[in-house]
């Protein structure tokens, strides 16, 4: 089956997004998800790291347990979604999304190097594309389009490096 | 966390993952293909999901349905979100996969969504695991919920107007792109495919957006001015 349209799709996202504020006071998110995961994970490995350490121990503090954190439930909810949405459509299929020229191997490799960079710039940025670029930008923050400015113009910079990543 | 927020929190999440999916933001050809201009999914999608959040809270809040101080604007750390935002673009082309849409790819069955996931985490990880020497330029240039009213100093409705009018421009520029270029048309990524509705769409939020001009100039105000509320609250008991 076809995707959507996506001005058509887009619209439902911002109503989405409309929902999630009107429900929670806060949009939708995805790499915070990551960061909660992380700090779950060094503090089920070495709780007094992850307490001491200055970026996790937010995560933590007060006997927070990071995996009910909202952002990591609301991330499962996306596993399930896009699941349901493409079982539906019939575009449930093990596959790699790559080029013609270029290995499955390279292609994960790149994949697995590309999320490595988004973490650190997540990480940075307290944000990333459905956080900070499109929930702050529905409100207008100021950090929130100088990301999405600069986000655009490296990945503009970058793509005709990876040109043979794509058909 | 209580079971109803638990719920809460899952169900946005089933409808946030279905909208990308749906948009086909969960297959990393389309996602390289925007940064290779030849696949206009991202900045369709992204934009309209934009104004149309952006006119539904302006609008909702105006009308009292919605607290906009009840509204998490993200903080704003100028230098470290311009930086971090070139480190992520750059990530984000190579992988093809943005955080969110990388879980999308993952659940459809995609190995590169799933490399990406592993990718982030490591990223993260280490990234938190060695915050030390990052952490003074973490905190480095804050300005707390700055928005961009404030910032050019002009009345929020006013610069909501503005928002609709580039994003419309920039979306008739890309039908201008799609045309010339004689981009193949895969899966209603034209503009013309159900125009009507498009066209309608478009004349909606111009409308709102003129509106929330108009309303911007006459309250003159940065912050979400106080709701004049349709609906009624309820009073005592």
């Amino acid at each position: 089956m076809k995707y959507a349209n996506p001005y058509v799709a887009g619209v439902g996202l911002g109503l989405v997004l409309i929902a999630a504020f009107a429900l929670t006071g806060h949009g939708l998110g995805a790499s915070g998800a990551f960061a909660a995961s992380a700090a779950g994970t060094v503090r089920a490995i070495a709780p007094d790291t992850a307490a001491a350490n200055g970026f996790f121990n937010r995560y933590v503090a007060d006997g927070a347990d990071p995996w009910r954190d909202w952002l990591v439930l609301e991330i499962l909810g996306v596993f399930v979604g896009g699941f349901l949405s493409a079982a539906l459509a019939g575009r449930l299929r093990p596959t790699v999304d790559r080029g013609a020229g270029i290995a499955v191997r390279t292609r994960l490799m790149r994949a697995a190097g590309g999320g490595a960079l988004m973490g650190v710039g997540a990480v940075l940025a307290r944000g990333c594309t459905s956080g900070l670029a499109l929930s702050g930008g529905a409100l207008l923050s100021v950090g929130s389009w100088a990301f999405m400015m600069s986000a655009f113009a490296a990945g503009f910079a970058a793509a005709p490096l990876v040109r043979r990543s794509w058909p | 966390m209580n079971a109803t927020d638990t719920f809460v929190a899952i169900g946005i999440g089933i409808a946030f993952g279905f909208a990308l999916e749906r948009a086909g933001l969960g297959n990393a050809r389309k996602l390289a293909g925007q940064f290779l201009l030849r696949d206009f999914t991202v900045v369709k999608v992204m934009f309209s999901a934009i104004l149309t959040a952006m006119l539904g809270l302006y609008w909702l809040g105006r009308l009292g349905a919605i607290d906009a101080a009840f509204l998490y604007v993200p903080d704003t750390y100028l230098a470290p979100q311009a930086v971090g935002g070139l480190v992520f673009g750059a990530g984000f082309a190579l992988a093809g996969l943005c955080p969110g849409t990388s879980c999308v790819s993952a659940a459809t069955g995609r190995g590169d969504g799933l490399a990406t996931i592993a990718g982030l985490f490591a990223g993260v990880l280490a990234t938190g695991l060695f915050f030390s020497p990052l952490a003074a330029f973490y905190e480095s240039g804050g300005h707390g919920a700055w928005t961009l009213p404030a910032l050019f100093d002009l009345p929020r409705g006013v610069v909501v107007f503005l928002v609709v009018a580039v994003a419309l421009s920039a979306f008739a520029i890309v039908a201008r792109i799609e045309e010339v270029r004689d981009l193949p048309a895969e899966a209603g990524s034209r503009l013309q495919s159900g125009s009507r509705l498009l066209s309608a769409l478009a004349v909606f939020a111009l409308t709102l957006g003129v509106l929330a001009a108009v309303d911007g100039v006459r309250t003159g105000t940065h912050k979400p001015a106080a709701a004049v509320p349709l609906v009624r609250p309820h009073s005592g008991c």
